[in-house]
C-alpha cells in the first residue's frame, strides 16, 4: 500500500513536469518575447520599451537559464509579477481562492448529490415511461450549452421573477449565500444532464447482479435494495466520474465568475485571457493540473476504503 | 477574404470526403445494416444533421458577381457571394434593430428598408439574423470536422502504435498521453488559442489536440486486446509484415470505434467552440460569437430576444440531433451494448 502510494506520488510529481515542459515549449519557445511584450504594451509600443520590457519580465534570459527559472520558480509557487500591470500572481491568486471554493465546492457536492439521486429515481423505474421520460430529459439537458444555462438563469430567476440579485459578490456570511445561490443553482443545473445519464446506466446494469436478486429473494423491499446495495456497489464508477468531471469544473467556475461578477480565480483567469497576460495564465494551468492529479491519487486511496477487494499493488 | 476561401474549400472537401467513406462502407453488407438500423431508428435527427449539411454546404459554394450583388457600392460587387446569400436579397440589412417581420425600427420607429421581410428581425447593426444564423452552421461544421480530421488521424497513428508495439513506445505514449490529460481541458485550450493566435485554424488545432488523448486511450487498449486474437498470431505465423497485420487485421477492426467517436466527438467540440466565444477566443460567424454577442440585450428595455433565440435554438437543434445520433450509433454498433439489447 504504502510502496504503490510512494510509486504514484512519483508518477504524478513526473506528470506535473511534464505540463511544466509543455507550458515551457509554448510559452517560451513557440511565443515570441517581441510579440508578448506587443500585445501587453500596445501595438505602437517603441522598441526600446519593448526591449525595456522584455528585460524587466524575464524573458531575455537564455533558454537553459529560463528554463530552470520556470521549473524552480513553479514548483516554490513563486509566480512572480502579472504581464499586464505588475501585480504579484500569488497575491492575487490567494485573494481569489476563497470565493472561488466558496462557489465550486457547493456546485461539485450538491451536483453530485442532484445527478445521484436523480438516476437512482430513473433506474428504481426501469424500463417503464418515467425511465424513459428521465432519460429523454437528461439528453435534452445535456445538449444545452452551459452558456445558455447562464443566460436563462440569470433572466429567469435575476429578471422576471427577482429571487436573488443578479450579479455581485460579498464575502460577508450573513449575505454571502444570496449572491451564490444563483451561481451554485446554474452550475449543478448545467451539469446533472449528463452525469444522471451515466449513474443511470451504471445502476441499471449493477441491478441485473446476481446480489440483487439474492436480496429480493430474502424479502429485501426495492427501495432499500437500490440504496443499500445497488449504490453501495456502484460507487466506484460514480467516484470516478466524479473526479474525470473536476477538468469540467474548471469550466464551470471560469464562466460563472466572469458572469456572475465573482472575484474568484475564474474572474482572475478571464482577465488574463482578456489582457493577454501570459504570466498568470501559466501560474493558474499549473496549480489547475496540480489540484487534478492530486485529486486522481486521493481517488485511488479512496477506492480502498470504498470497496476493501481492491488492492492496491 | 483569403481565409474565407479556403475555409470554403476544407468544408466542401470534408463533405466530399464523408461521401466518399459512406459509399466504401456501403459496400459491407454489416455497414449496410447498421444504416439501415440507424435510419429507422432516428429519422427526424439524421434528416437535421442532412438539413444542416445542406445549409453548410450552399454556404461554402461562393463565387464573384452575377446578379443584382449590391448597388453602387464597388467593394460589395467584388466580395464573392455564397449560393446561400444568392438566396437573400442584395443589401438586405437595415440600420439597427428591428423585430421579427416588423415594418419599423425596435428603438425609435423609423420605417425599414425591407419592412416585413426580415423573418427573424435584425441585430443591432441591422444584419438579417436568419441569414447570420444559417451562415452559422458552416462554422459549426468546420470546427467538428476539420478538428475529427486533426484528432482521429492523431488518434489513430499514437493510440495503435502504442498499443501494438508496446515497449518503451508506449511507455512514451502513456507519459504524454496523461500529461495532456492532466491539465483541465477548458485550460489547455485557453492556452493553445493564446499561444497559437486567433483565427479559425488554431481554434481547431487547439481543439484538435485537446480531444486526441481520449480516443487514443480507447485505441490503444483495443489495440492491446486484438494484438493477442488468435487471427493476428495466424498473420503473424503466415509471415505477414507487422504494417501489413495493422493494415489488415487491426485498424478494419477499430472502424466502429472511430465511427462511433466522431459522432460523440462532434457535439462537444461544437459546445466547447461556444464556451471558447464566449471567452472572446472564438471563431468568426459561430452560433457561440451570436450567444456571446446578444448576452448584453435580455437586460435591454423593452428585451431584445431574437439574435439569442435564433443562434441558441439553431446550436441546441444541431448538437441534439448529434446526441441522439450518436447514442444510436454507439448502441448499434458496440458488440457490448448490442449484446445487452438481445
Amino acid at each position: 500500500m504504502l510502496s504503490y502510494l510512494l510509486r504514484r506520488l512519483v508518477y504524478g510529481f513526473a506528470t506535473v513536469l511534464g505540463v511544466l515542459l509543455l507550458l515551457y515549449v509554448l510559452f517560451f519557445l513557440y511565443a515570441e518575447p517581441g510579440d508578448i511584450a506587443r500585445r501587453a504594451l500596445g501595438e505602437k509600443a517603441a522598441p526600446e520599451a519593448i526591449a525595456q520590457w522584455i528585460r524587466n519580465h524575464g524573458y531575455d534570459r537564455p533558454a537553459p537559464r529560463l528554463l530552470l527559472d520556470h521549473y524552480r520558480r513553479m514548483l516554490t509557487f513563486d509566480f512572480g509579477r502579472s504581464d499586464a500591470d505588475d501585480s504579484p500572481i500569488a497575491l492575487r491568486l490567494r485573494r481569489g481562492l476563497g470565493p472561488t471554493l466558496a462557489l465550486t465546492l457547493p456546485v461539485f457536492a450538491l451536483g453530485l448529490l442532484a445527478a445521484t439521486t436523480l438516476a437512482l429515481f430513473v433506474a428504481y423505474f426501469r424500463d417503464t415511461y418515467i425511465d424513459r421520460a428521465g432519460v429523454a430529459l437528461c439528453v435534452l439537458g445535456m445538449s444545452v450549452s452551459i452558456l445558455l444555462y447562464i443566460i436563462g438563469g440569470q433572466f429567469l430567476i435575476g429578471k422576471v421573477l427577482r429571487w436573488f440579485p443578479i450579479s455581485g459578490f460579498d464575502p460577508s456570511p450573513a449575505v454571502v449565500l444570496r449572491f451564490l445561490a444563483l451561481p451554485v443553482l446554474v452550475g449543478v443545473a448545467a451539469g446533472v444532464g449528463s452525469d444522471a445519464r451515466f449513474y443511470r446506466t451504471v445502476f441499471v446494469e449493477e441491478s441485473n447482479r446476481d446480489y440483487v436478486r439474492t436480496a429480493r429473494a430474502k424479502g429485501c423491499g426495492d427501495a432499500r435494495i437500490m440504496v443499500r446495495h445497488v449504490l453501495r456497489n456502484a460507487l466506484i464508477p460514480l467516484l470516478t466520474r466524479a473526479v474525470m468531471a473536476i477538468p469540467l469544473l474548471f469550466t464551470g467556475f471560469i464562466l460563472l465568475e466572469s458572469f456572475f461578477g465573482i472575484p474568484g480565480i475564474g474572474s482572475l483567469t478571464v482577465d488574463a485571457i482578456q489582457g493577454n497576460d501570459f504570466a498568470t495564465l501559466r501560474a493558474v494551468v499549473f496549480l489547475g493540473s496540480l489540484l487534478f492529479v492530486l485529486a486522481q491519487i486521493l481517488t485511488d486511496v479512496a477506492y480502498t476504503l470504498v470497496d476493501p477487494r481492491v488492492r492496491l499493488s | 477574404m483569403e481565409a474565407q476561401v479556403w475555409v470554403n474549400g476544407i468544408v466542401a472537401g470534408l463533405l466530399l470526403g464523408l461521401a466518399l467513406a459512406a459509399f466504401r462502407l456501403r459496400s459491407n453488407r454489416l455497414w449496410r445494416d447498421a444504416g439501415r438500423e440507424l435510419w429507422r431508428r432516428r429519422r427526424l435527427a439524421l434528416l437535421v444533421v442532412t438539413a444542416f449539411v445542406a445549409v453548410a454546404l450552399c454556404d461554402s459554394i461562393a463565387w464573384v458577381g452575377g446578379g443584382d450583388s449590391g448597388g453602387d457600392d464597388t467593394l460589395a460587387r467584388h466580395r464573392p457571394r455564397s449560393l446561400l446569400d444568392r438566396v437573400f436579397p442584395a443589401e438586405f440589412r437595415e440600420r439597427s434593430y428591428s423585430a421579427p417581420l416588423a415594418g419599423v425600427e425596435f428603438y425609435g420607429g423609423a420605417p425599414l428598408d425591407h419592412p416585413g421581410m426580415h423573418l427573424l428581425g435584425t441585430d443591432i447593426l441591422g444584419r438579417d439574423v436568419l441569414h447570420l444564423t444559417l451562415r452559422g452552421a458552416r462554422v459549426a461544421l468546420l470546427i467538428g470536422g476539420l478538428t475529427s480530421l486533426i484528432a482521429i488521424p492523431l488518434a489513430l497513428l499514437v493510440g495503435v502504435s502504442a498499443g501494438y508495439f508496446g515497449g518503451r513506445l508506449d511507455d512514451a505514449v502513456f507519459f504524454l498521453m496523461s500529461v495532456l490529460a492532466s491539465i483541465p481541458s477548458l485550460l489547455l485550450l485557453i492556452t493553445l488559442v493564446m499561444v497559437l493566435g486567433r483565427g479559425p485554424v488554431q481554434v481547431c488545432i487547439a481543439l484538435g489536440v485537446t480531444s486526441w488523448v481520449a480516443f487514443a486511450r480507447v485505441l490503444r487498449g483495443e489495440t492491446l486486446k486484438l494484438r493477442e486474437q488468435d487471427y493476428v498470431q495466424a498473420a503473424r505465423t503466415l509471415g505477414v509484415s507487422e504494417l501489413g497485420i495493422v493494415w489488415r487485421h487491426i485498424l478494419p477492426n477499430l472502424t466502429h470505434l472511430v465511427v462511433i467517436h466522431f459522432v460523440l466527438l462532434f457535439s462537444g467540440l461544437v459546445l466547447a467552440e461556444a464556451v471558447l466565444a464566449w471567452l472572446g477566443l472564438g471563431i468568426d460567424g459561430s452560433w457561440g460569437q451570436m450567444i456571446d454577442q446578444a448576452r448584453d440585450e435580455l437586460a435591454r428595455e423593452p428585451v431584445v430576444w431574437w439574435n439569442l433565440a435564433a443562434a441558441s435554438a439553431a446550436l441546441f437543434s444541431l448538437i441534439l440531433a448529434f446526441n441522439l445520433v450518436g447514442d444510436a450509433v454507439r448502441d448499434i454498433l458496440d458488440p457490448r451494448t448490442a449484446a445487452e439489447r438481445s
